[in-house]
């Protein structure tokens, strides 16, 4: 079985997010650019489902400039055998991504498809869903475990309510929560190793995709600056405040 | 212990900085078949790089010929130098010293330099592992330096190994390179084994603080470069600001506080947001937004604390031996050539025998050895320094003196033998509110699971002896509040915030007792600096 790993070139989680001071996004001059999160975590579960014998090889894809090669090696140094980059300057959404990475699941023919449940960059939550539905596959979402057995994926989920377990066949969608792993680190050596590993490039054009887009983003503003806190000396005095302001 | 992988190289230089950089590159450019690689502690090349940046371009133009047609992404040709003597409420134009006129100069940002360079440098075969900390020396049989072992990860806080434990592979090579920049964790133990500080004076630093500001649209005039001395300091303590205007309306200001101060109650960092509030100086803040902020130690020692700078199976470079000039305050483009000519030699030999001779005969250390005696005539304070460079710089240091330099940690007073001078700071209004706030813009990450990287040796002398002697001024030198006393019901300890730490060094150095050791955190730990 072969396993895909979506993988997104995102501003590092550490990273002060700024927003352009003309509003048109947010500022990545400089910034540290790392992958998903999520992503990082759906591919640590692709590399131990590999480890434990039930898959042959893991492919890591990405869709983005030539920048987005740096997380694609990241991932070969982590354990994936071979990259294919869907190669585009556009940011695509949500739809377009899905629609893409379909053009790759029926070159390669999964077993099944590893996603982030988000990126943290725009936190859409919808890739995943949408490939599926496009694929006419199953999806579980939000995976805190995954065990597989006979054609069959055991997914646990943490939806609001607590856990959810359900069994999806193969081959499915399945998108990672922040509790499925904990992602490891590189070994030095493996980094050598990823620079022979093939990385395959596909212009976003000849697979036939349109980046179009089906939302428009008219304004980026950062979240308004709160206002200093006052300290008051008593109970009363503070209903006496939260009176004044309307608030009570 | 098990045996640990390995993996070889012809030459392995630690800190991928503007003279790691440049040494790896130039070995390259020289002879292709060189295996060469560059170990970086930081999550990325240029994270863990703080400077001016005001930089003497020749250096670059001999490493790569045509890079003024593509230039770094922050790169704005000086224009105007501006000199100051400040007072708490005013201030004086003083004539600029010839060493900082900046004419054909650049203002850049020496994070986002380096991170320019790393994909050149790859693209010449220059294999850069950031996130990687070089943690210890191999040792060969003879003893000599044979290459160096990259820190475990996975290890948490008490020693345990993680589920995700993986340990660090040795690398070898005949020629490891230190290139760590000032006070340099392994060059520090190297200089110790090696004694090659034995006939030279102590090394000397000081700590520098800097911010990135977006000002408001049209305050800052790009080119401009501005260096103050006198307030917030008092006159016996040497340091200065530096302002120095981007393009964008970004301004870049930091301030430099010489670390053989003598006031245990002094604060750099303090003295730093005092300055911000000069009369002159907050204007061009009020509005604006600060962007990024850190802290790291500069080299001070100059020519008569350089040490010898190779050793059996090593050599150190840049700012690791210290070849900053300090009247210039520019150390980048001496880093550049140590690195270049430390690769020249090693292409020929792949040995460090005779590097240390050639360096000392270089234009490198001649420059060092013309301004020598500017800084340690500060020693004496403000008026008597500034007379002493203009008597050297009338001289081009000619004269047979070589003053000399002491080490920064005995220079504090304790609180019975010193009298503070009275500071008469203002209250503060600008950001960063304190230390913690900070630390923030410097992006600061550790996993907070691993093993403390700041070894106190003894802390009961915390407790007991220096707070009574010197009230503790670890709680006060270090930028990034990574020190602090607390009561509980045990009673009164150090508490160690590591995870605050900025890699800044100054613990390492000013502690009087010498009982704070920095080593690595686990690689890729550390500040996020963004175009610092």
């Amino acid at each position: 079985m072969k396993i895909l790993v979506g993988i997104k070139r995102v501003v590092d989680y550490n990273v002060r997010i700024r927003v352009k001071p003309d509003g048109s996004g947010v500022d990545t001059d400089g910034v540290k650019m790392s992958i998903n999160p999520f992503d990082e975590i759906a591919l640590e579960e692709a590399l131990r489902i590999k480890e434990a014998g039930k898959a042959e090889e893991v492919i890591v894809v990405s869709i983005g400039g030539d920048e987005c090669q740096q997380q694609l090696r990241t991932g070969l140094a982590m354990g994936a055998d071979r990259a294919i980059q869907i190669q585009t300057d556009q940011a695509l959404q949500p739809l377009a991504a899905a629609k893409a990475l379909l053009k790759i699941v029926q070159q390669e023919q999964p077993g099944l498809v590893l996603l982030g449940k988000q990126a943290i960059d725009d936190d859409n939550n919808q890739t995943g869903q949408m490939l599926a539905a496009l694929w006419g596959r199953p999806q579980a979402t939000f995976a805190s475990q995954v065990v597989l057995e006979d054609g069959t994926a055991t997914v646990t989920r943490e939806v609001d309510a607590g856990l959810e377990t359900i069994a999806v066949d193969l081959p499915a969608v399945v998108t990672s929560d922040l509790r499925l792993n904990e992602p490891r680190f590189v070994k030095l050596p493996e980094i050598m190793k990823a620079k022979r590993k093939p990385l395959d490039v596909q212009p976003l054009a000849d697979l036939g995709i349109e980046s179009g887009h089906q939302l428009s983003v008219t304004r980026h503003a950062p979240p308004a600056q709160r206002a200093r806190g006052v300290m008051v000396e008593s109970a009363a005095e503070l209903v006496s405040e939260l009176k004044n302001r309307g608030l009570l | 212990m098990s045996e640990r992988e390995v993996m070889e190289y012809d030459v392995i230089v630690v800190g991928a900085g503007p003279a790691g950089l440049a040494c790896a590159m130039h070995l390259k450019q020289l002879n292709e078949a060189l295996n060469v690689c560059v170990i970086e502690k930081a999550a990325e090349v240029g994270a863990h790089i703080l400077s001016g940046a005001v930089i003497e371009p020749q250096a670059l133009d001999d490493l790569l010929p045509g890079w003024r047609d593509h230039p770094p992404p922050i790169c704005v040709p000086a224009e105007k130098d501006e000199f100051w003597l400040l007072s708490k409420t005013g201030r004086k134009r003083l004539p600029n010293p010839p060493q900082m006129n900046n004419h054909g100069n650049f203002i850049m940002s020496l994070g986002a330099l380096c991170a320019w360079l790393a994909p050149q440098a790859e693209a010449l075969g220059v294999d850069i592992f950031p996130g990687y900390a070089a943690a210890d020396i191999r040792y060969t049989d003879t003893g000599a330096v044979g290459g160096v072992i990259i820190g475990d990860m996975g290890v948490a806080k008490d020693g345990s190994r993680k589920a995700t434990y993986v340990e660090g592979i040795e690398i070898h090579a005949p020629v490891t390179v230190l290139a760590e920049g000032c006070r340099g964790h392994l060059s520090k133990r190297l200089i110790q084994r090696f004694e090659l500080d034995k006939d030279c004076d102590p090394q000397t630093y000081g700590i520098g603080i800097k911010e990135l500001w977006r000002v408001e649209t049209g305050k800052a005039r790009p080119g401009l470069i501005q260096h103050s001395i006198g307030w917030p300091l008092d006159r016996q303590t040497y340091g200065g600001s530096f302002i120095y205007h981007l393009d964008k309306d970004r301004v870049a200001l930091g301030f430099i506080t010489a670390l053989d101060y003598r006031d245990a109650r002094l604060s750099p960092f303090e003295a730093f947001q005092q300055f911000k509030h000069h009369p002159s100086i907050r204007p061009l803040l009020e509005g604006g937004e600060i962007l990024s902020s850190g802290a790291r130690a500069v080299v001070e020692g100059g020519y008569q604390s350089l040490p010898k700078t190779e050793m059996p199976g090593a050599l150190l470079i840049g700012d690791a031996a210290g070849t900053l000039n300090v009247p210039k305050i520019k150390g980048t483009h001496q880093a550049v050539r140590g690195g270049m000519l430390a690769a020249a030699h090693l292409a020929q030999s792949l040995s460090s025998e005779g590097f240390d001779r050639k360096l000392r005969r270089s234009p490198v250390v001649a420059e060092l050895k013309k301004v020598r005696n500017i800084r340690p005539g500060f020693n004496k304070g403000l008026w008597a320094g500034l007379r002493t460079a203009v008597i050297e710089t009338v001289t081009g240091g000619r004269l047979p003196r070589t003053l000399s330099n002491h080490a920064d940690h005995r220079m504090l007073k304790k609180l019975d033998d010193y009298s503070p001078p009275d500071r008469d700071w203002v209250e503060r209004e600008l950001p960063p509110r304190d230390r913690l706030a900070s630390v923030y813009f410097a992006a600061t990450d550790h996993e907070e699971d691993q093993p403390v990287h700041l070894k106190v040796a003894d802390t009961d002398i915390c407790i007991s002896q220096c707070t009574e002697e010197y009230g503790n001024p670890c709680t006060r030198f270090c930028p990034a509040g990574v020190y602090e006393m607390v009561e509980d019901q045990s009673g009164r300890n150090l508490q160690i915030n590591a995870a605050n730490c900025v890699h800044c060094k100054t613990c390492d150095i000013k502690d009087p007792y010498q009982i704070i050791d920095w080593v690595t955190p686990e690689g890729g730990s550390g500040p996020n600096y963004q175009n610092l």
